[in-house]
């Protein structure tokens, strides 16, 4: 009977998952633009290494939004509305990110380049702290009645959680974005991420282990425990590994430390989607908050067509740009000038 | 009016950043395909004017596209933000079309659309060519699933009731819901008239300043002589060619875009007066049961009281020649269908503290009437005038160039607004024609299924923070705006040369067949 909402629990786990690992390292780039860059072309080299790809990645938040939306809409409605706020102003964090990186270029004076990328680097921190507090927040619980609506004005979800949750993801992709760097660049940027990681990473990436011990030592499963040492030791991995210069091991390090920890999460908090503050009985679970059996089933074929599709294809694209990029290979830009004859 | 009420301050931000949303969609949705076949021209015959319509009309279409994502995930997140009742009355088959196009749509088209910026010395030339393809035609399926979505709104089908709330039962019905095959077809024809004006205005500008600058000059039986003006990157010959046939493909996707929306607009119009006969009334002004088209209309359209009404110009026969095809049959007034609503869904709202302050609020069935009357109006006469413009155009450049004209010049770059602000009136139209309802009653669908606009917002949300959102949203909304603007414009004005620096350089030419340095591995584009 549970089969369908628990399959539907478990993909939208892995599109959260998905984004946090792909846009979170768009969005690490977007704050090292602002505090690791030291010229105009190694800020340009840095959106380059994004450009092809970080439309692709923001689409797995959309889609994680819109899976929400079909298999669980009370979940949808209660946990956007409900977190009003912070949504706004990921969502303005989104808007300005994403013009950021395509217009920076396009700006005319030294001036305009700027505005444009602390636009950028603010955009991607407000992305993922916000993101970062949403989920926490469908964790540790909003204050909800019994019809699912939020109670207790516009700041109810204001929380020491939410703002844990939110540090950690940002803590997050800032130190993946430099292992990304380091992975994607060579020269002064891919030695000089490599420092920061080492340095930053103890720090960057210690709320995001408070948050997932404090989801789950609320007793909890074994297995939960079990991904918590597996999260662990993939940070460990990953700080070695970047020592060592192996940039792609130190990668796949804090790959696994997402991962892991973010599983752990889901499945400490399975079946409970998003929990009531006020009474355990006002709940969300996989049960009252799911669409039909129909519908899921409808949409079980569209994502066992799509998602193994999806991952070809965007597969590929990470393949046709593996190349390392370079300060140095940066052309210089060209202004537009107006075409035409000067007397 | 209340200006706290939530109601109408969610609607408010409901319609600005849609109506936002869609400048930008239809001239993506548009340009993207005459891109794609202008690439695709290029790499089969290797003529260098389509490499160059290629970048420059590729440069555009970039610097548009990105305002439509960002647009967009507004668009996805404000149904649970602000409409979280509707999100979950609807919520079984709503979210279903919206997330296939994230998963079948969305997904294709930002990854292949990344391919190919920045796969142009990095991909074979056919496969690149077919990069931008399947990028433009997830953005056609992209807007196939949410006019399915939307068309549920104003029809809904395929659904039975459950527990108060709809759960879908047929998803081939909602997919081929008639109301959704017509007005994405409508909507389609809508996006090239705006790609059609918008190629022809800048063509003609590009020309005109050619002309200015004396590059260009017409003989004595006023055919073209072509000039080049070495001094300024890109003014070559090949330039000329370029820009006129920019726009003689623009005047003939604009002229044969009208055509399609007036196909598809009438036979979305013979459907809405069956689905939704008191939108087509309003739009009408007919407040009584009659045959007439109404040309002008006097009177206080506001008041949504009909007596106050007098049709000033009206054609007898056409508006049921409109709505069945023949000139006889008699269309059921404002007046009429008034009474018939209040009998099927009531004449107030349900005293329940759902609704807030509307509980037990008598029900206006009929929308706007300004808006809808003018909505319906304008949107036809826009689109009417820009493809005017398009045959005047062709006809006035047969000779291989523009007037010197500057009035004429300035006439062509405004007639570019006309099919964006088509439309938008057009949408303003249907969404508020269909007031007071969010989901629309089927007449001939199953009981109970629609919704009031007023039990649709999320009633945990306040004012305040619906203000600050609409108000947040609204600032940057128009900030960008102006930016998107200005980027145009200057590459507008620096012409091919903007989109291809390469032109500026001696070494002129085929990007993919130079021998690239090894480092260079990307076309960097930023
Ligand atoms: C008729 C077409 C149409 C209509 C009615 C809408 N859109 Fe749209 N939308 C598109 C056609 C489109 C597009 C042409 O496919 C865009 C424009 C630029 C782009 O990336 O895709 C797009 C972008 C776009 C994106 C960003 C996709 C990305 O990051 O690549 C989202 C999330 C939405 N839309 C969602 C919506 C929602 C929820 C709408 C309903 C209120 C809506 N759109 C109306
Ligand atoms: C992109 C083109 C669209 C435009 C320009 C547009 C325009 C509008 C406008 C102007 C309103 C305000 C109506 C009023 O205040 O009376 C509105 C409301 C609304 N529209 Fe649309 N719309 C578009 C597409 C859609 C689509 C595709 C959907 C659904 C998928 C949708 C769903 C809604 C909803 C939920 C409301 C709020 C409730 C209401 O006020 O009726 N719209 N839209
Ligand atoms: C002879 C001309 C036209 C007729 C008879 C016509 C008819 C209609 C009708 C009846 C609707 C309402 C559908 C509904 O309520 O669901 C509509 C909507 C719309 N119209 Fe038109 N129209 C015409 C021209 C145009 C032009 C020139 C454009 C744009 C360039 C346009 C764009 C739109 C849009 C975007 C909508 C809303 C979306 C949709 O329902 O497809 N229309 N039109």
């Amino acid at each position: 009977m549970d089969f369908l909402p628990t399959l539907w629990f478990v993909l939208i786990a892995f599109l959260w998952i998905g984004y946090l690992l792909l846009d979170g390292f768009d969005l690490g780039v977007g704050m090292h633009m602002l505090v690791s860059t030291r010229s105009e072309k190694e800020r340009r080299l840095l959106l380059n290494t994004i450009g092809p790809v970080w439309d692709g990645n923001e689409v797995w938040l959309i889609t994680a939004g819109a899976a929400t939306f079909a298999a669980f809409p009370v979940w949808y409605a209660t946990l956007f509305s409900g977190l009003y706020l912070p949504l706004v102003i990921v969502l303005l964090a989104l808007i300005v990110r994403a013009v950021s990186i395509e217009y920076r270029g396009k700006a005319a004076t030294e001036r305009g380049r700027r505005v444009w990328h602390v636009l950028l680097g603010a955009g991607s921190f407000g992305a993922a702290f916000g993101i970062g507090a949403m989920l926490a927040i469908t964790t540790t619980g909003l204050p909800i009645d019994e019809n699912a609506i939020r109670v207790g004005g516009a700041f109810a979800w204001f929380s020491l959680e939410s703002v844990i949750g939110g540090l950690a993801v940002v803590g997050f992709c800032f130190v993946h974005g430099a292992t990304f760097l380091a992975l994607k660049t060579d020269g002064d940027i891919r030695y000089r991420m490599r420092r920061i990681i080492r340095l930053s990473a103890p720090v960057a990436l210690l709320p995001i282990v408070v948050w997932v011990l404090i989801v789950v030592a609320d007793g909890s499963s074994l297995t939960a425990y079990g991904l918590v040492g597996v999260a662990a030791s993939g940070a460990v991995i990953g700080w070695i590994a970047n020592r060592a210069g192996r940039e792609g091991w130190a990668f796949t390090g804090f790959s696994v430390l997402l991962t892991a920890g973010a599983s752990a999460i889901f499945l400490a908090a399975y079946p409970v989607v998003l929990p009531s503050s006020i009474d355990a009985a006002y709940d969300l679970t996989i049960q009252n908050a799911s669409s039909s059996d129909y519908t899921l089933g409808v949409m079980t074929v569209v994502a066992a067509i799509g998602i193994p599709v999806l991952l070809v294809y965007q597969g590929w694209s990470y393949w046709v740009f593996r190349k390392r990029l370079t300060a140095a290979a940066i052309p210089d830009a060209q202004p537009v000038v107006p075409a035409v004859k000067r007397p | 009016m209340d200006w706290l009420d939530p109601v109408l301050i969610a609607r408010w931000q409901f319609g600005i950043t849609t109506v936002y949303h869609f400048i930008m969609v239809p001239l993506t949705l548009g340009l993207g395909p005459v891109v794609a076949v202008m690439h695709t021209m290029w790499v089969r015959t290797g003529i260098q004017r389509y490499l160059r319509l290629t970048k420059f009309w590729g440069k555009l279409y970039l610097i548009n596209f990105i305002m439509g994502v960002a647009t967009g995930i507004v668009q996805e997140f404000q149904f649970g933000m602000a409409w979280s009742e509707y999100s979950r009355f609807v919520g079984d088959v709503f979210g279903a079309p919206l997330a296939m196009e994230a998963l079948l749509a969305f997904f294709i088209e930002s990854t292949f659309l990344g391919l190919w910026i920045f796969g142009w010395n990095h991909l074979p030339k056919k496969l690149h060519a077919a990069t931008i393809w399947a990028a433009v035609i997830a953005s056609i399926i992209s807007a196939y699933f949410i006019i399915v979505a939307n068309s549920w709104m104003q029809h809904p089908v395929g659904v039975e009731m459950i527990d108060g709330r709809p759960v879908m039962n047929d998803v081939i019905a909602v997919m081929t819901n008639n109301t959704a095959i017509v007005a994405f077809a409508h909507a389609i024809m809508g996006a090239f008239a705006v790609s059609g004006g918008f190629l022809l205005g800048i063509a003609w500008y590009q020309l005109w300043q050619r002309r200015r600058d004396g590059i260009d000059t017409v003989d004595e039986n006023g055919r073209v002589v072509v000039g080049e003006a070495p001094e300024v990157p890109g003014r070559d010959r090949e330039d000329h060619s370029v820009w006129i046939k920019s726009l003689r493909v623009g005047g003939v996707v604009a002229v044969v875009a009208f055509a399609g929306v007036a196909l598809t607009g009438d036979l979305q119009a013979k459907l809405m007066f069956e689905q939704q006969p008191l939108k087509m009334a309003a739009a009408e002004g007919a407040c009584y049961n009659g045959t007439s088209f109404s040309v002008l209309a006097l009177g206080e359209l506001g008041s949504r009281d009909c007596d106050d009404v007098t049709n000033v110009i009206e054609i007898p026969g056409v508006l049921s020649f409109l709505a069945h095809g023949d000139f006889e049959t008699e269309i059921k007034g404002i007046n009429t269908l008034v009474p018939i609503y209040q009998e099927l869904y009531g004449t107030h709202i349900p005293d329940n503290p759902l609704y807030g302050a509307h509980a037990g609020e008598a029900i206006e069935y009929v929308p706007m009437l300004e808006v809808t009357y003018w909505g319906f109006r304008l949107m036809i006469a826009f689109g009417m005038a820009a493809a005017g413009v398009a045959v005047l155009a062709l006809w006035m450049t047969r000779k291989g160039t523009v007037p010197r004209s500057k009035l004429i010049m300035l006439t062509a770059i405004a007639s570019i607004a006309a099919p964006f602000a088509a439309n938008s009136a057009g949408w303003i139209f249907t969404e508020m024609g269909r007031q007071p309802f969010v989901v629309a009653p089927n007449p001939t669908g199953i009981d109970g299924v629609y919704m009031f606009t007023a039990a649709a917002v999320s009633p945990g949300v306040s004012a305040g923070e619906l203000l600050f959102s609409v108000i947040t949203l609204t600032l940057v909304y128009a900030a960008l705006l102006v930016v998107e603007l200005t980027l145009l414009v200057r590459y507008v004005r620096g012409g091919v040369a903007s989109a291809m620096p390469e032109l500026g350089t001696p070494d002129d030419g085929d990007p993919q067949d130079k021998d690239k340095d090894e480092t260079d591995v990307l076309a960097f584009a930023y």
